[in-house]
C-alpha cells in the first residue's frame, strides 16, 4: 500500500504545481471527452505489424488514456482543484521466447511503430540472459467489444462548483458537530483503456472509480491531547451516484455502515463527535479478546493477509526485493493447507458490480471471472496471469493482470478479494450477543505486515468494549497483533449476506519501479476468537 | 529530447511567462532519462529506460489558481498550456491562503551532477545485475535487486523575475540474497553520489554475509532489549518524525511538538543532548537541490540542537499569520554522530540485537510518533561484544522519540536514501537501549 505517499502528494502545504505521477494537468472539460475507437485501431494495427515484421511471436498493444481529478479542501477553503490526463501507449512483446517493453507517448502513425521495434529490440537483448522461454496460457480473441463501468453518473461531468460545495458542507457538518478540523477530499478516475493483440482482440474499456475521503480532528488543548476520526467510505468503482443515495445499514451503538451509497454529511457529524469522544475514552488493557471486526475495517486485514500472500508472483520470488515473499509456498496448495476455518471461503474476482477491479478483461485481454483461493478453511489456489497458469498446473490465466499507466508494464496484481457471507442467518448485533469479553472494531486504521505475511498488526478508527455480550463503552489505544494462518483459523462466525459491504484502496502498491493499482473486498462483519490485542498508548513524558 | 541546458530552458519558460496574461505567473520544465534493471530468481526480470519533459504552468487571477501541463514545447503547445491553466484558474474557487509566486531569489548552486552517473550504459547495468547473481549462483543462493540511475534537470521561472536551473544525477541499489531452504535472508542498500563509490562486487558480500548468517534463525521472547540499529535500520524512523516539525500541525494542536496549553515547543529539551540534526544543501556526502518545492531556498539549518528542537517548518501562509520568515524546505537530514562503526558498536555491547533494517514502517499515534514495522534480512543477538547467532525477526511498537532519549552511543553517519522518504539522510549507527520489540515474525 503506498497511501502514505499519496497523502504526502495531496497534503496541506502542496502548491499546486504538481501533482506528480498522475499525468498532465488538465481543463475540467478535457475530462469528459474520448479519444475516436477508429483511430485506436489504426494505431494498434500498425503496432502489431511492426512488432511481428520485426519478429515478434506475440504482441500487445495497451493505449491508454488515464484521467484525474483531485478536489481538496479543509475547513472552509477549497485548497486545490487539480485535473490531470496521461495518454500514450504500451507495447508488450515475445521475441526469442522473452519479454520485451516499450512506451511512447507519441501516437503517430510512426511513433507507435517506432516503440514496437524497440519493445522487440529490447526483448531480443534480454533473451541471451534468458534460461527459460515464455509459457503462455492461450486466449482466443474475441473481436472488437466493448465495456463500461455501469455508472448512473458520471463524476467527471459534475461541476466543479458542485463538488467543492458538497465537500465544504461536509466540513461544516464537522465543525458544527465539534470538530476542531476537518480535511475532506474527492478523488475521481476515469481509465479509458484500449486493448488489442496478436490473439485477434479489440477491447475497448471506460473504467470509472471515486473516492470520497475525510479526516476530523478533535484537540483538547488543555492536555494537548488529539485524536482524529477518518471517513468510513469506501472507494468505489462507482459514479457519483454513490453520494447522492441513501440507503445504509443501522449497526449496534447507532453506527452507521455503508455500502454502495454514502452519506457523506452524516458521516462527518458523526466523525466529529467520535474524535470528541475519543479524547476520553480509557485505554485498552492488553490481553485476549474475541474480535467483531466490521467490513469498514476487515477489508485491510483481508489485502494484506491473504490477497498479497496468494499472489503468485510473490510465492514463487519475483518480488523478494520490495515486497517480499509469502509463507503460502506451492508445497502448502499441495498439502491442502488449513488456512483458516471451515467458516471462512475466501475468493478472488474482477466481477463484483461497483467493486475497484471490476473490469470485463483484463490487462492481457483475459476475461474476467470470480474464483476460489481458500475453500471452507482449505487453500486451493493463487491469482495467476497467462504466463504463471502452467506453474500451478492451469491451462489459463485468472484474468488479474494490470498496469497503472500507458507507460507501466503490466503483471501480476490482486483482483478483488472477499471473505464469503456466511451461510446461516445472523445479523452484527446477534454475533454481539453472544461475545463475553471482546472488541467490536469499525474503519481501517494503521496496518503493517512482514515480508512472508505472517506476522501483522491492525488498529482501526472505533473501538468498543463488548462485556458479556453487550457494547460497554468506547476504548482507545487499540491493535490486535496477528499471525496469519492461526487469526484465520480463529475465525468463529461470519454474518449473512445482508451486511456484506466493501472496502478497498486506491493504492495498492508493488514492483520496481513501483506501480499502484485499485482494489475492492468484500465482507460481512465477522468474529475472531482470543486475538491478542496491545495498547498503544506511550507517554512522551 | 528530454535533457535541456539552461539557455534552452530559460528560453522555454521566458516564452511561457511572456504568454501569459494573468496576474501571475509561475512555470517550471523538468525532465530527464530514469533507467533500470531488475533481476529476481538470479535472472534478469526487466530492464527499461524511460526519457520524459513536463512543462507545467500555473497562474493566478487574484486568488483564484489554474494549473496545467504538457510535453511539446513548440510555441503553439506552449500557447496552449498557458491558455488552459488561465481557463482552470477562472473556474477554480477562490483560495484565501493562496500565496502570490516568490520574488525573485539567488540561489548558490549544489553539487547533485555526477557525470560518471549520467556516463551509465545499459552495459554497465547489466554487469551490476551479473556481478550480483554471479556470486550468489556460485554460493547456491538467490539474489533478487534493483538499479535504477537517473540523470535530470529542473527549472522554475515566475512573472516576478526568478529563475532557477540546476542538473542532478541518482544511483540506488538495492539487493536481497535468499538461502536456497528460504531459513535465511540477507540484505544490503547503496545510494550513491558517483559511480566510484559504488561497487555491486563490494556491496553484495554484505547481502550474502547476511543471507548465510541469518540462517536458522532462534527465537527470543519480545520485549525491552538495548539494539544496534545500523543506519538503514534507524532511517525510516526518523524520517517518519520529521512530519510532525510543522509548525502549522504543532500551533493547530496536532503535533508531538504540540504543547500542553497551547502553542509549540521550539527551543524546548526534546531529545537526549547528543542528538543534533541540521539541514545543509551544500554537504558534501548528501547534496541536494538549492531550493524547495515553492523556490524557496534551501539554508543551513540546525533541525534539533543537542537535544532541542531548534526549528519547525513554516508554510509561506503560515509564516504570514504567524509573523515568521518562511525558509526552505530541508531536502537532506545529517544527523551527528561519531567515529566508530557499526561493527565498533557491537564489540562494545554486553547484551544485545543487531538489527538490519526495518520495515513496513507505519504511524500507529501520531500524538506519541508511535511508529511499528519489523526488523528484516538480518536480526542477531549480541553477547560479549560478539555476534553470537541470527534471531527470528521482531515487530516494535517504538517512538524515535523515545528512541532518540535512550541513545547510549551514536558512530559514524552514512549516507542512505530510502525509497519512502523525501529526505537524503547521513544517520549514523545507534545502540538504543529499551526498544520495544511487542512480537515475533516467523517471516525470513
Amino acid at each position: 500500500m503506498d497511501r502514505r505517499n499519496f497523502l504526502a502528494v495531496s497534503g496541506i502545504g502542496l502548491s499546486g504545481l504538481m501533482i506528480p505521477g498522475f499525468g498532465n494537468a488538465v481543463a475540467a472539460e478535457v475530462l469528459l471527452t474520448k479519444m475516436d475507437i477508429g483511430r485506436k485501431k489504426v494505431l494498434a494495427n500498425i503496432a502489431l505489424n511492426a512488432a511481428t515484421g520485426a519478429g515478434a511471436t506475440y504482441c500487445d498493444v495497451r493505449i491508454g488514456r488515464y484521467l484525474r481529478q483531485f478536489v481538496i479542501t479543509r475547513e472552509t477553503k477549497v485548497q486545490n482543484v487539480v485535473n490531470t490526463e496521461s495518454i500514450g501507449a504500451g507495447i508488450r512483446v515475445i521475441a526469442n521466447g522473452t519479454w520485451g517493453f516499450a512506451a511512447t507517448s507519441d501516437l503517430s502513425n510512426a511513433g507507435i511503430a517506432k516503440a514496437a521495434k524497440q519493445a522487440v529490440a529490447i526483448a531480443k537483448a534480454n533473451s541471451t540472459a534468458q534460461t527459460q522461454p515464455v509459457q503462455l496460457a492461450p486466449v482466443k480473441g474475441v473481436g472488437e467489444v466493448s465495456w463500461a463501468t455501469p455508472i448512473k453518473k458520471n463524476a467527471m461531468e459534475v461541476p466543479i462548483k458542485d463538488k467543492a460545495d458538497l465537500l465544504l458542507s461536509v466540513n461544516a457538518a464537522a465543525t458544527a458537530a465539534g470538530a476542531n478540523f476537518v480535511n475532506s477530499m474527492l478523488f475521481l478516475v476515469n481509465e479509458q483503456k484500449y486493448f488489442a493483440s496478436t490473439d485477434g482482440s479489440y477491447i475497448d474499456q471506460d473504467v470509472h472509480r471515486i473516492w470520497p475521503t475525510f479526516t476530523v480532528t478533535a484537540i483538547d488543548k488543555a492536555s494537548g491531547k488529539f485524536r482524529s476520526r477518518d471517513s468510513l467510505s469506501a472507494p468505489m468503482g462507482m459514479g457519483y451516484e454513490y453520494l447522492e443515495g441513501n440507503r445504509k445499514l443501522i449497526l449496534p451503538n447507532g453506527l452507521m455502515g455503508y455500502n454502495d451509497s454514502y452519506n457523506m454529511r452524516e458521516d462527518a457529524t458523526e466523525a466529529a463527535k467520535q474524535a470528541k469522544a475519543k479524547l476520553k475514552a480509557p485505554s485498552v488493557k492488553p490481553g485476549k479478546y474475541d474480535l467483531v471486526l466490521d467490513p469498514s475495517h476487515l477489508w485491510l486485514t483481508i489485502h494484506e493477509s491473504v490477497g498479497h500472500p496468494l499472489e503468485l508472483d510473490r510465492v514463487l520470488g519475483y518480488e523478494a526485493n520490495f515486497a517480499g515473499t509469502s509463507f503460502a509456498t506451492l508445497d502448502k496448495l499441495k498439502e491442502k493447507f488449513q488456512y483458516g476455518s471451515d467458516k471462512v471461503t475466501l475468493f478472488a474476482d474482477k466481477v463484483q458490480p461497483n467493486t475497484l477491479g471490476n473490469v470485463a478483461y483484463d490487462d492481457e485481454g483475459v476475461k474476467t471471472k470470480r474464483w476460489d483461493l481458500i475453500k471452507d478453511g482449505t487453500l486451493v489456489n493463487y491469482q495467476a496471469i497467462r504466463d504463471q497458469a502452467h506453474i500451478i498446473g492451469e491451462s489459463q490465466s485468472h484474468g488479474c493482470c494490470y498496469a497503472d499507466s500507458w507507460s507501466s508494464v503490466q503483471f501480476q496484481r490482486m483482483a478483488n478479494v472477499s471473505l464469503a457471507p456466511g451461510k446461516q442467518k445472523q445479523g452484527v448485533a446477534d454475533m454481539i450477543k453472544n461475545v463475553e469479553k471482546g472488541i467490536y472494531i469499525i474503519g481501517d486504521g494503521s496496518f503493517s505486515i512482514d515480508q512472508q505475511r505472517y506476522n501483522a498488526q491492525f488498529g482501526g478508527q472505533l473501538f468498543y468494549e463488548i462485556k458479556e455480550g453487550k457494547i460497554a463503552g468506547m476504548i482507545e489505544d487499540v491493535a490486535y497483533q496477528i499471525r496469519t494462518p492461526e487469526f484465520w483459523n480463529a475465525c468463529s462466525a461470519v454474518c449473512d449476506e445482508s451486511d456484506y459491504r466493501f472496502g478497498g484502496s486506491f493504492f495498492d502498491g508493488k514492483g520496481q519501479p513501483s506501480q499502484s493499482s485499485a482494489v475492492s473486498h468484500g465482507s460481512s462483519t465477522a468474529r475472531f476468537d482470543g486475538i491478542n490485542v496491545i495498547s498503544t498508548a506511550r507517554s512522551l513524558g | 529530447m528530454s535533457m535541456y541546458t539552461e539557455q534552452e530552458a530559460k528560453a522555454i519558460l521566458d516564452k511561457v511567462i511572456a504568454l501569459s496574461k494573468a496576474d501571475e505567473c509561475s512555470a517550471t520544465l523538468s525532465g530527464g532519462v530514469n533507467s533500470n534493471i531488475r533481476f529476481a530468481l538470479n535472472n534478469v526480470s526487466t530492464s527499461g529506460i524511460v526519457t520524459n519533459a513536463d512543462l507545467a504552468v500555473q497562474v493566478a487571477f487574484g486568488n483564484r489558481v489554474g494549473t496545467a501541463t504538457i510535453n511539446e514545447f513548440d510555441d503553439e503547445s506552449l500557447a496552449r498550456v498557458v491558455r488552459r491553466a488561465e481557463e482552470l484558474a477562472r473556474l477554480a474557487p477562490e483560495n484565501d491562503e493562496f500565496m502570490p509566486a516568490i520574488a525573485k531569489q539567488t540561489y548558490k548552486a549544489t553539487a547533485t551532477y555526477n557525470q560518471s552517473i549520467a556516463d551509465i550504459t545499459p552495459q554497465y547495468r547489466a554487469k551490476v545485475a551479473a556481478d550480483s547473481i554471479n556470486p550468489c549462483k556460485s554460493d547456491k543462493l538467490i539474489a533478487a535487486g534493483f538499479l535504477a540511475d537517473s540523470v535530470g534537470f529542473f527549472a522554475s521561472a515566475n512573472s516576478n523575475g526568478n529563475f532557477a536551473y540546476q542538473q542532478s544525477t541518482g544511483l540506488d541499489y538495492t539487493c536481497t540474497v535468499r538461502t536456497e531452504d528460504g531459513t535465511g535472508s540477507g540484505w544490503v542498500a547503496r545510494n550513491a553520489g558517483s559511480v566510484k563509490d559504488f561497487d555491486a562486487n563490494r556491496e553484495i558480500r554484505t547481502a550474502i554475509s547476511k543471507a548465510k548468517g541469518s540462517a536458522n534463525a532462534k527465537a527470543l521472547e519480545p520485549g525491552k532489549y538495548t539494539v544496534i540499529l545500523e543506519p538503514a535500520a534507524s532511517a525510516g524512523l526518523i524520517s517518519f518524525m520529521m512530519g510532525g516539525f510543522d509548525a502549522r500541525q504543532s500551533d493547530e494542536g496536532r503535533s508531538f511538538l504540540t504543547k500542553k496549553g497551547g502553542g509549540n515547543k521550539m527551543g524546548e529539551q526534546v531529545f537526549d543532548p547528543r542528538v543534533s540534526i541540521h539541514t545543509d544543501p551544500w554537504d558534501t556526502d548528501a547534496p541536494v537541490m538549492p531550493w524547495d518545492g515553492d523556490g524557496l531556498p534551501r539554508e543551513k539549518m540546525s533541525i534539533i540542537d543537542k537535544g532541542k528542537v531548534s526549528y519547525l517548518e513554516y508554510s509561506r501562509y503560515w509564516a504570514k499569520q504567524k509573523g515568521k520568515i518562511a525558509k526552505g524546505s530541508p531536502g537532506n537530514l545529517i544527523m551527528a554522530g561519531g567515529t566508530k562503526s557499526t561493527a565498533d558498536l557491537v564489540k562494545s555491547t554486553a547484551k544485545g540485537i543487531l538489527v538490519t533494517r526495518t520495515w513496513y514502517i507505519r504511524m500507529v499515534d501520531p500524538q506519541t510518533v508511535l511508529l511499528t514495522g519489523l526488523t528484516r534480512d538480518g536480526t542477531f543477538y549480541i553477547e560479549n561484544g560478539e555476534i553470537k547467532y541470527p534471531i527470528k525477526n521482531f515487530r516494535f511498537n517504538e517512538s524515535p522519540i523515545i528512541m532518540l532519549n535512550n541513545v547510549e552511543e551514536l558512530g559514524k553517519p552514512v549516507r542512505i536514501g530510502d525509497d519512502e522518504s523525501p529526505f537524503l539522510m547521513m544517520i549514523p549507527p545507534m545502540k538504543i537501549r529499551d526498544f520495544t520489540f511487542t512480537s515475533l515474525s516467523d517471516a525470513v
